[in-house]
């Protein structure tokens, strides 16, 4: 019976040659397991001649152990554990059989033909188990296959992905520039709708710069007069209003100074440096310019202008040039609202715009209100939203409030409320945080 | 002889009282002035019989030149007093407006004190 316990030491050799056969590991032990599937049966006629039948079957059963022990203690063959497992059962027959044949001669040959069974269903063990290990080796065959087709997959989603992630960091870059090409321009606009309104107001002092310097000149004249008459409070008097017209050419002068580093300010990129500013200079200056830039173009325009500034707001800390541009943009709406009431022809209407400032706790209130058209319910909003305009195609960029909201709420941490009944008014109120 | 002169900027009376400085001490001229044209009609209501010449300049804020021309033309006219108005330089539409509506002279600044003075010496003549 022992040739079945050989029989399956070669299978189980011929197996593992079957399994290392396009694997690395095959260089390795692919001779070596050959060699042994041989020797195998050598040693089966070897102890076959030599012990004869007897104690020939506990051999086999050692032998058996010592190969299936040898190759479990490769790690190489950790895959093929479960199957070298299997052969533990024909194994401990064998050797009982052999152990009984040795001490029990007569129990064994009384029960020969139970050991005979027990050894072929030890040996069919081994060929189910084989079988069911091949179906499951199969099956993980068949998952690691399915598992490499995902593994594709996925790297191909993933570097599709990568590549839509490029395009999308492209587009936000690209995004960005125009943002502020944008912002740019906006600006631009704005100070292209101001011209008219800057010569205004700076040709206004330049006058008053000239017509004092000539009253001046022409007093002195007076005065060298007076001298010689011997006038000497005349005198006195000339040369008071002589003074007097001097401050008021500097005065004038630095007015205009002031409307021209505004206008250069207003068109430069944002240096967004936070300075103390006198919020009633800054909305006075603003307002006048939205005024006569609007009156530049529509001569026939005009509206009152009610300022309510509150006196020693002391100055806040802000960023003079953007919240400069968001009273101007607040203004600039206020006229259009009213100047399209006033197109309508209601019998008794007076465009007014009203600004006032105010000091709340710590807070500064800034408030331009206009009795114009007003914002209509279904649109509130929406007018805080980029790109957003009832003005006609060309005359609004739609950015002026969206950006207004930034500077104010953004970059000074204040807030914009906006109150508005159709028809009949606007209120923006703006509230910037100010410290002691 | 009472000339209104009526414009926004408070620095323009300094101006023309220097200007006139002479003539006011003669008591020739005299100057009242009004910062819009609203004041200038309040003013008008009790004593345009004083006043001989208004001056106005039109860019103003609430009520502007040409209203307050339309309202003195439509309110006084025994005897229609003379106004001349102040033009910005280069201001057509408002140079026509104020024709249309019966201004008798026109000014553009910066003021030329000198022609205003030959305007007004013909003009008391």
């Amino acid at each position: 019976m022992q040739i079945f316990v050989y029989l399956a030491a070669f299978l189980l050799l011929r197996r593992l040659i079957k399994t290392i056969k396009f694997t690395p590991l095959y260089e390795k032990w692919g001779k070596m397991l050959s060699v042994s599937s041989v020797l195998v049966w050598i040693i089966w006629l070897g102890t076959e001649s030599i012990f004869g039948d007897i104690t020939n079957i506990l051999l086999s059963g050692i032998f058996l152990l010592a190969l299936v022990e040898y190759i479990r203690r490769m790690p190489e063959f950790n895959p093929v554990r479960s199957f070298l497992e299997a052969h533990y059962p024909l194994i401990a027959i064998a050797v009982i059989t052999g152990l009984a044949e040795l001490l029990f001669k007569n129990f064994y040959h009384d029960y020969d033909y139970y050991f005979q069974c027990a050894i072929l269903l030890g040996f069919a063990w081994i060929f189910a188990r084989w079988a069911s290990s091949k179906k499951q080796q199969d099956e993980l065959r068949a998952v690691s296959l399915r598992n490499t087709e995902l593994d594709r997959l996925v790297e191909e989603r993933t570097a599709e992905l990568t590549k839509q992630k490029n395009e999308l960091q492209e587009a936000v870059k690209l995004l960005q520039t125009t943002q502020q090409q944008l912002i740019q321009s906006e600006k631009l606009a704005s100070l292209g709708e101001l011209t008219a309104g800057i010569a205004h107001e700076i040709q206004n002092p330049l006058n008053f710069v000239n017509n004092f310097s000539e009253v001046s000149m022409e007093l002195i004249d007076e005065m060298e007069e007076e001298l010689a008459n011997g006038n000497n409070d005349e005198v006195i008097a000339i040369a008071t209003d002589i003074k007097q017209n001097l401050e008021k050419i500097r005065h004038h002068g630095k007015r205009a100074d002031g409307i021209v580093k505004g206008m250069l300010q207003h068109s430069r990129a944002s240096s967004s440096t936070m300075e103390p500013t006198d919020i009633n200079n800054l909305a006075d200056e603003y307002l006048r310019l939205a005024y006569h830039g609007l009156r530049a173009k529509d001569k026939s325009f005009n509206a009152e202008l009610v300022t309510h500034f509150e006196d020693g707001i002391a100055v806040v800390n802000m960023v003079p040039q953007d919240i400069g541009r968001v009273l101007l943009n607040l203004f600039n709406n206020a006229f259009y609202a009213v100047q399209r009431k006033q197109k309508l022809g209601i019998e008794g209407y007076r465009p007014t715009i009203e600004v006032s400032t105010a000091r709340k706790k710590d807070e500064l209130e800034i408030k331009v209100k206009d009795n114009g058209t007003g914002i209509p319910d279904e649109i509130k909003d929406k007018i805080l939203q980029p790109f957003f305009t009832t003005k006609p195609t060309g005359e609004g960029t739609g950015l002026g409030l969206s950006l207004s909201h930034d500077i104010v709420v953004k970059a000074h941490g204040g807030k914009i409320e906006i109150n508005s009944t159709e028809g009949e008014y606007t209120e923006f109120v703006i509230s910037i945080p100010a410290k002691n | 002889m009472k000339i209104l002169v009526v414009d926004d900027e408070a620095d323009v009376q300094p101006l023309f009282l220097q200007r006139f400085r002479k003539e006011i001490r003669s008591h020739e001229i005299e100057f009242d002035f009004a910062l819009s044209g609203e004041e200038a009609l309040d003013y008008l209501e009790s004593r345009h019989s004083e006043v001989v010449l208004i001056l106005s300049d039109i860019n103003m804020p609430g009520m502007s030149g040409i209203e307050l021309l339309s309202h003195i033309r439509e309110e006084y006219d025994a005897p229609p007093p003379t106004v001349f108005m102040i033009t910005a330089y280069g201001d057509e539409e408002n140079h026509r407006q104020a024709m249309e509506k019966g201004a008798n002279d026109f000014l553009t600044k910066p003021l030329d004190f000198n022609l205003l003075k030959e305007k007004l010496k013909f003009f008391t003549e």
